[in-house]
């Protein structure tokens, strides 16, 4: 219990220290520059792919129990407020806490076991801001746009699946999903995306910064970035959706 | 003075020490982990130009000593002295100040490997001198190369160095933010001789051109005869006894005895 409350206080002082840092200067732009690149660019791939999929299994799992009612006709705005208030959201989150928490995690771990950390501490050059607080703002920043991307690419490939039942127009399918999708709905889903992306980031730079006991440790690290990584987004989920909830109902 | 022309106004600067005042005083230091007692009331001093060998077994609490010197580890009690700097008293900021006047040399070298031995070198001038001109940065970093006799590996990534070659890199980084004191941890540490005895003439070369003063630890007693004017042994967390090679050689100490016999 004294442990897992030295934790947590730990944790705390962490997520202060990063979050003063991010506000505070000198301002690492060119590494900010250089994380967004290596956490966006380098995983619009892995996004879209699984989000095109993503949105041709949610259509056609959708369609039978529409049609079933006759409702055939409500398809893309189902399918439009699924991906965006949701799925978009809940996918990329997934899939960037494993691809970015264990990419972090490890990356930073193996530094500090092979003492890179404590090197850069001793020669003055600040690596809480160089390593953490970068790698944190990037993820922070890059998750609400690939969110964005992924909504876009479920939603292209829910059309295809749609077209290639009904030979329904590109312009029906996207005028019903404009009119079903709110403001709130895309609003929601980008605060909640970069929620998404700070605790992935952090979860993954407190693993990695605190990593101990080898390349074990690294392994560790890894691990635990991904699997807290996950966990908080789930409870973000769950805790955004009661609050958005608030301003559906009124 | 070296590290003049890239000195920060508002950092605090080392005031300039005689020859005779010691760079480094270590009074009445402890440091304990959990129950284990690693540093016992050790003293120290460490003199302008000197090389100080602290030689020691290992689990002896060697690094952790020179950690503490340069505030990587928080001792539990006792003063250090850096420079005319209260180490453990000293904010981020004044920490980070002296430290780029304290030269750190890792055992593993701690080399960033992500990066190329060019952009290694060029990382602390970048970060804590502000220096972007390509021009300057290359020509700091290849003197530095030079230095330690590295010139051919400037475009090499780290992996593709010997032990050796990464020492001396973990060297050239330290030595190219011209540091007043150089901390040596390990420097021959899984080394063969013949590159150990190379890395040991580097250490010298290194005092006789900047004039650094430095303390080197070791557990290799030919490194301690190579590059230490004076010895301090370690053993048990103590001071035990201090000297030359030859002082040390001669003394009557079962513990000291140990390292001449292997």
């Amino acid at each position: 219990m004294k442990k897992f409350l030295i934790t947590l206080a730990d944790i705390a002082r962490f997520t202060g220290k990063s979050l003063r840092h991010s506000f505070t200067p000198p301002f690492e732009f060119r590494e900010i520059v250089r994380q967004c690149f290596i956490i966006g660019y380098q995983s619009f791939f892995l996004i879209g792919f699984t989000s095109f999929i993503a949105g041709i299994v949610f259509t056609r799992q959708s369609r039978p129990s529409l049609a079933s009612f006759g409702a055939e006709s409500w398809l893309p705005s189902l399918v439009s407020q699924a991906v965006v208030r949701s799925l978009g959201p809940l996918i990329t989150g997934l899939i960037c806490a494993g691809k970015l928490g264990s990419n972090i995690g490890a990356e930073l771990g193996s530094m500090k076991v092979s003492e890179q950390i404590d090197a850069m501490e001793v020669s003055g050059t600040r690596p809480f801001s160089y390593l953490v607080v970068t790698r944190i703002v990037a993820t922070t920043m890059m998750l609400p746009v690939l969110v964005v991307y992924a909504d876009v690419i479920a939603l292209f490939g829910s059309y295809l699946t749609v077209n290639m039942i009904n030979s329904s127009s590109m312009e029906l399918f996207f005028n019903e999903v404009a009119t079903s999708v709110t403001y709130l709905d895309v609003f929601s889903s980008l605060i909640k995306s970069a929620i998404f992306g700070f605790a992935i980031g952090l979860v993954g730079s407190y693993a990695g910064y605190h990593t101990e006991g080898g390349t074990t440790g690294v392994g560790r690290a890894a691990n635990t970035a991904v699997v807290v990584s996950m966990l908080c987004i789930f409870i973000i989920d769950l805790i955004s959706l009661q609050f958005i909830n608030l301003f559906r109902n009124t | 003075m070296i590290t003049s022309q890239y000195q920060y106004s508002n950092r605090p600067v080392a005031e300039e020490k005689t020859d005779t005042e010691p760079v480094i005083r270590i009074r009445q230091l402890e440091k304990a982990f959990g129950d284990r007692v690693v540093l016992n009331k050790v003293n120290l001093d460490l003199h302008p130009r000197e090389n100080l060998v602290i030689l020691g077994r290992s689990g002896t609490g060697k690094s952790v000593l020179i950690k503490c010197i340069v505030g990587l580890i928080k001792p539990d009690a006792g003063e250090i002295n850096v420079l005319g700097y209260d180490v453990p008293t000293l904010s981020t900021d004044e920490l980070n100040a002296l430290r780029l006047q304290v030269g750190f040399s890792f055992q593993g070298s701690a080399l960033y490997d992500s990066m190329s031995v060019r952009e290694n070198l060029e990382f602390p001038l970048k970060r804590n001198r502000g220096l972007f001109n390509t021009q300057e940065l290359n020509k700091l970093v290849t003197a530095a190369l030079e230095d330690v006799g590295l010139e051919k590996s400037i475009d090499q990534m780290p992996s593709e160095l010997s032990g050796g070659m990464k020492k001396r890199l973990g060297i050239a980084r330290t030595l190219i933010l011209k540091p007043k004191i150089m901390l040596y941890d390990e420097p021959t540490a899984g080394l063969d001789p013949i590159t150990a005895g190379e890395i040991n003439e580097l250490i010298n070369e290194v005092r006789n051109k900047y004039h650094t003063a430095s303390i080197i630890i070791t557990h290799d007693i030919s490194a301690a005869r190579q590059t230490g004017d004076r010895i301090v042994a370690l053993v048990n967390g103590k001071n035990k006894i201090e000297g030359t090679f030859d002082q040390l050689k001669d003394a009557h100490d079962a513990d000291i005895e140990a390292f001449f016999k292997y």
